[in-house]
């Protein structure tokens, strides 16, 4: 991969009010945000700034379809063609019997598939080094960025917007990938 | 100006002073009663380490189980703990699809809680099993012992794969939710060893709103996941019971009455915690009176439940006219067992109905008294259960007593050594509170307050 950067406008907010107020500002101004940064979840960014409904519940669904099959599947193989044992003169094919192993493991690979795919899609691993675009989003600072290929970053008029919604910091900012 | 609801978070809302205090712990050098706290649970645990060392070398012939008793000490104290845990579960997924702020500040301890919990009873099974190093025999994998799998039909196989689900599901949950505090920490820290394991832990987290927005759906569903899971976790331990034909067990009622006794038992476990550690970590802001009168009165309902269980379970076994099941409750109410059956009322059905009082789910020094009795009761409740239905059942030649031997109540001492270890290094070395979810709270009031609307 060639190295090449990216550059980011950064603007830093002491609340989420301000925040939510700047970005509000900057989509009305018809401007793309790229991302916030937050030390908690803030309600209602997610229409200002574009993310889509998560697709996780299908995931977990496809996890749990798979996690019932399989542990259905299992028993039947198992205690019904490989080792039909008669215990206390129940039939081999004791359907009812398996139904809470095969809701634990429905439960099981339901959660795996969501964390496992939650944490794959949002490059959580712990190799990875978090490159922060502003200090402090973990603490008590909100950000915002914007990508230059979505806005002029040099426009004065972004610029001048975010300073006049409150930003406390607003700094060009190179990330190489 | 007297807010409409109660404010979940006294004093300071400025979210540095939160992360100081959340962070305090697990700086500084810990209170001498902490010190002191960890040296007695050691103790504990090594006498329980002994005894289980004794009882795997010399076999289960130190216990005082006999052929009419074959359980006892060693499942009554695995269902004790399987559903302390349950109240972890109930806090941090069911008040979570109910939007229950209070939650926020003791789902993390409520969490571990659990996980300790559930390790704990998970030791009495496989030392019952008298060679625990062949454990694994439980599950099924392929072998060369010809066609040989375990017994699908069976409610202790349902066990084996409810536990192990349940330990593995609240493991994940309880770490996912520590990630973004981990990245706090992560930047904190100075440079060095810790900062290193924080960055491992805290997997690049940056606060991403992007990632905000999908860790918010994940934690819904596996909050979503885990709610029947709990349900069916004490239910598949209640069918231990309920699938044998012995009068005493053979109700019903069994899973729905367990998992309220579950609950009820773990919320007192989660009071007698957080009444402990809100003071000896100076956590008192977080952990206010209306969090404690909030989980008395979750107490109060899932008591009054098993009380009314307790009356269904009397009324049935007289109202169906069946002798046996008659005489079970007969013998359980005046026969030499009668102590502990007096002992499990007068805990589970009386001593909680001081909760009706506000002054009192308001008191810590009135809440932790009630905490340990609604423990004890509970403890006596699957006692009462377990032995007394096993000791005197149909064929009166077979009846006995049993009695605890010396190893037996040793090892309940070292399990209590071991929850008490592992939650006392817990408020250690991880963060006892979910500091996102805590500044999350304070930050939206920051903003309302700003706005003039009172929260």
């Amino acid at each position: 991969m060639a190295l090449a950067s990216r550059q980011f406008l950064v603007a830093t907010f002491s609340s989420e009010s301000t925040l939510r107020r700047a970005a509000r500002l900057l989509r009305d101004s018809g401007f793309q945000i790229h991302d916030a940064y937050t030390p908690y979840p803030v309600h209602g960014l997610s229409e200002l700034i574009g993310v889509h409904h998560s697709r996780l519940p299908l995931v977990s669904l496809a996890g749990g379809i798979g996690g019932c099959v399989g542990a259905l599947a299992m028993q039947f193989y198992m205690a019904v063609f490989d080792w039909p044992l008669n215990v206390g003169g129940k039939p081999p094919n004791s359907l009812l019997a398996f139904v809470p192993i095969t809701f634990e493991l429905t439960v099981l690979a339901a959660g795996l598939a969501t964390v496992a795919a939650f944490l794959l899609r949002c490059r959580l691993v712990p190799t990875t080094s978090a490159d922060s675009m502003a200090d402090g989003t973990t603490e008590d600072v909100f950000a915002l960025a914007l990508r230059q290929r979505d806005a002029t970053v040099d426009s004065s008029e972004v610029w001048s917007l975010l300073l006049e919604s409150g930003a406390t910091n607003v700094t060009l900012k190179e990330v190489s990938r | 100006m007297t807010p409409m609801r109660p404010s979940w978070l006294e004093g300071s809302l400025v979210l540095r002073d939160i992360s100081d205090d959340i962070a305090r712990p697990l700086d500084g050098r810990p209170d001498p009663s902490w010190f002191a706290c960890v040296t007695a649970s050691t103790i504990a645990l090594g006498i329980g380490a002994a005894c289980v060392t004794y009882e795997v070398a010399t076999g289960i012939g130190t216990w005082g189980l006999n052929k009419t008793v074959g359980w006892a000490f060693d499942i009554t104290n695995f269902v004790f703990w399987i559903g302390i845990g349950h109240a972890g579960t109930l806090i941090s997924a069911i008040l979570l699809l109910f939007r229950q702020q209070w939650r926020m500040s003791i789902n993390r301890s409520a969490e571990a809680m659990t996980i300790f919990a559930v390790v704990c009873a998970a030791l009495f099974p496989l030392i019952h099993m008298g060679r625990p190093w062949m454990f694994f025999w439980v599950m099924p994998y392929p072998n060369w012992r010809g066609p040989l799998w375990v017994n699908f039909r069976s409610p202790l196989l349902w066990d084996v794969f409810a536990i192990n689900t349940y330990l593995i599901i609240s493991l994940v949950f309880w770490y996912l939710g520590m990630v973004p505090d981990f990245a706090t920490l992560r930047d904190r820290a100075a440079a060095g060893v810790r900062k290193h394991v924080y960055a491992a832990l805290s997997l690049g987290w940056n606060g991403s709103h992007r990632t905000w927005a999908r860790y918010e759906t994940a934690c819904l569903l596996l909050a979503g996941l885990a709610t029947p899971l709990v349900i069916s976790v004490h239910s598949i331990v209640s069918m231990d019971f309920a699938t044998s034909i012995l009068p005493g067990w053979h109700a019903t009622i069994f899973p729905p009455y367990f998992v309220a006794g579950a609950v009820y038992s773990g919320f007192g476990m989660v009071l007698l915690l957080l009444i402990v550690t809100r003071r000896v970590m100076n956590l008192e802001r977080y952990i206010t009176l209306q969090h404690l009168d909030r989980m008395s009165k979750i107490t109060l309902l899932t008591g009054s439940l098993v009380a009314f269980s307790y009356a269904s379970e009397l009324f049935t076994a007289w109202y169906s006219g069946n002798l046996n099941e008659g005489f079970v409750f007969l013998n359980r109410a005046t026969g030499p067992y009668a102590w502990a059956f007096w002992t499990m009322v007068t805990c589970n059905v009386a001593v909680p109905q001081l909760l009706w009082v506000r002054r009192v789910r308001c008191s810590p020094s009135a809440l932790l008294p009630i905490s340990i009795l609604i423990n004890v009761g509970m403890w006596f409740e699957r006692f009462v259960i377990i032995v007394t239905s096993l000791h005197r059942s149909y064929l009166p030649s077979t009846w006995v007593m049993y009695r605890p031997t010396a190893i037996e109540i040793g090892t309940l001492i070292g399990s209590f050594g071991l929850f008490f270890t592992c939650f006392l290094l817990f408020i250690r070395v991880l963060p006892m509170i979910a500091a996102w979810e805590v500044k999350g709270l304070a930050g939206a009031r920051a903003a309302s307050e700003a706005h003039g609307v009172g929260v």
